[in-house]
């Protein structure tokens, strides 16, 4: 048995860097397109609702932040936040549902298609779902001239990356998961956790030193340091840190998830 | 590309979970075109056997040749040739019937335009041809196996697994699978088939062997594994007191089998067991021909397994 590239011995492996993840890409896109309208709806409707509430109700009572309203403050965190959302939600539940109840990742793997390559092809639909939520809301609060295009048109890939490394890190809790009710865990001891101390909310430089440094390294972080300036028509600063971050989870995670699934469905 | 005459060859396999040994040094091969049952008892190791064969296990020790491609190192060329029909549904429920079949065919790299033409004949074979744009949660337990026997030819494969192909079916949606699957050894394609039922075994396969506890307990055809490993007749007697009268009379036939208030007489000659019987009337008795399903409880014993 000779041992392959990358991962276990003598089990066939492909995954990001080829092209067996477009089939399955494909077909989490034809059954979105079947329900596209409420799925649209969720992943645009609650982050508006959110903003313009918050935005309008907050941002009166409040001072200027960082020298902006706080309706412009809380735009970018609502963008990155809700393009979390959409991958975490789909890396988790649905990529489960896909490995556990309704068997379609075994259905797969019984084609030329490896394990790796089902599971870039969540990666890479994850992080459609995120480019799809954050284009959304970025097309509505432009109409609502809420942002400073062509510098806008930036976040889209930032947003984009965001999404990979939350898929990526969702695969990873999805590989390790007994039942639905495990993400719970994650949802209760990283994402709301992170989602306070990351910017989204208020800004952090406000908050006690050992809060600040630990939030430097969430993930969250570094997408809101990107997006925020963008939307406001400034270039961000230390852009290679931020995106080398960002992808530096994703490739981490991913290598993470891909190890822990085969473990879990190829042993 | 090896080993023209066999579509798959294993030997020494060996597979091990937590230390406990599920397939302790199997081999056998399957010859092109050949129906190949494996049959076994919960737990003999027969889906494990399948999930190796397909790359989906790495196994401890041992050789497997899939289609001339050596498993696991080249699973993926091999799987391009093999069709596969699993224990459980697994059909995409928010697809339509055509959906199904098109999104597979894209995992085999199959074009759009290809599909278009090969479905109406897969939809055919399967009887689905009104179905098309049905949605498989409107599908019928039969229908979803038909429709997964479909989704299995999508690549017209030389080799076809099936595990547990009729399980749950009633006696028509059955009839019905093993027409086509005959069909399909008919045009050259070769089938390997799990399964319990042991007159799905006798109807479809030139070959078997029986496993049981990770080992091959017996292998052939199964008209000569009945001739051979067991007595050509039965007499079943049943009824107050049966166990007892039956005990009494062991010497009459070759084997006395009991198993709850059934005795078994397997009987060359069953002329002395139908003698004393004709003395009888509280017992009731049904005379039969052994079957493979006799074999199978010799070989693998009466005991549940779970």
């Amino acid at each position: 048995m000779s041992a392959h590239p990358s991962g276990k011995p003598g089990l066939p492996s492909a995954g990001l860097f080829s092209f067996g993840w477009i089939p399955v890409w494909r077909r989490n896109f034809l059954v979105w397109r079947k329900l596209a309208f409420p799925s649209l709806l969720g992943n645009l409707a609650d982050p508006l609702i959110y903003m313009l509430g918050l935005g309008y109700g907050l941002g009166r009572m409040l001072p200027r932040i960082s020298g902006v309203d706080y309706m412009q403050f809380l735009i970018a965190g609502m963008i990155v936040a809700s393009a979390m959302n959409a991958a975490t939600f789909e890396s988790l539940y649905s990529a489960f549902s896909r490995m556990r109840t309704q068997k379609t990742w075994d259905a797969i793997l019984v084609t030329p298609l490896s394990l790796d390559d089902v599971l870039a092809g969540e990666l890479f639909w994850a992080a459609s779902k995120s480019f799809l939520s954050g284009f959304s809301i970025l097309l509505v609060i432009s109409a609502l001239g809420l942002s400073s295009l062509p510098l806008a048109l930036w976040v889209l890939p930032i947003i984009f990356l965001t999404g990979f490394a939350f898929a990526a890190i969702g695969l990873v809790v999805c590989a390790l998961a007994p039942s639905y009710d495990f993400f719970m865990y994650y949802f209760t001891l990283f994402i709301t956790p992170m989602l306070m101390i990351s910017g989204i909310f208020f800004p952090v430089e406000n908050l006690p030193h050992s809060i600040y440094l630990v939030a430097s390294w969430l993930p969250l972080s570094h997408a809101v340091r990107l997006v925020r300036p963008l939307l406001l028509g400034e270039c961000p600063q230390d852009i290679v840190l931020h995106v080398a971050v960002l992808l530096g989870v994703t490739i981490v995670a991913f290598r993470v998830a891909v190890f822990l699934t085969r473990r879990r469905l190829l042993n | 590309m090896a080993s023209l005459n066999s579509a798959l060859e294993i030997s020494g396999l060996r597979k091990s979970y937590g230390g406990r040994s599920v397939i302790s040094g199997i081999g056998f091969s399957v010859p092109v075109g050949a129906c190949f049952g494996i049959l076994g008892p919960n737990g003999a190791g027969k889906t494990t056997t399948l999930r190796c064969c397909l790359g989906l296990t790495p196994p401890d020790e041992g050789k497997i040749l899939l289609g001339g491609h050596s498993i696991p190192d080249d699973a993926c060329a091999a799987r391009a040739r093999v069709g596969v029909v699993p224990q459980f549904d697994n059909l995409d429920p928010d697809f339509t019937v055509n959906e199904n079949l098109l999104v597979y065919s894209r995992y085999f790299g199959l074009k759009k335009p290809e599909m278009r033409r090969r479905i109406p004949g897969l939809l055919d074979f399967a009887g689905l041809t009104d179905k098309e744009n049905a949605r498989v949660e409107a599908l019928s337990g039969g229908m979803k196996r038909r429709l997964t026997l479909a989704r299995a030819l999508v690549n017209d494969p030389d080799i076809l697994f099936l595990d547990e192909p009729t399980t749950g079916l009633d006696p028509q949606a059955r009839h019905l699978i093993w027409d086509r699957l005959k069909q399909l050894v008919a045009q050259g394609k070769t089938l390997i088939l799990t399964t319990h039922f042991m007159e799905e075994a006798e109807r479809l396969c030139e070959r078997l062997i029986v496993l049981d506890h990770g080992q091959i307990v017996a292998e052939g055809n199964p008209h000569e594994l009945i001739a051979s490993q067991i007595e050509p007749n039965v007499i079943e007697i049943f009824g107050e007191n049966a166990v007892a009268w039956a005990k009494a009379r062991r010497a009459l036939c070759q084997r006395l089998e009991i198993a709850g208030e059934t005795a078994y007489f397997y009987c060359n000659d069953t002329t002395l067991v139908c003698e004393a019987l004709d003395k009888e009337r509280a017992l009731h008795s049904l005379h039969r021909a052994a079957n493979l399903e006799d074999v199978f409880i010799k070989l693998t014993g009466r005991e549940l397994r779970d």
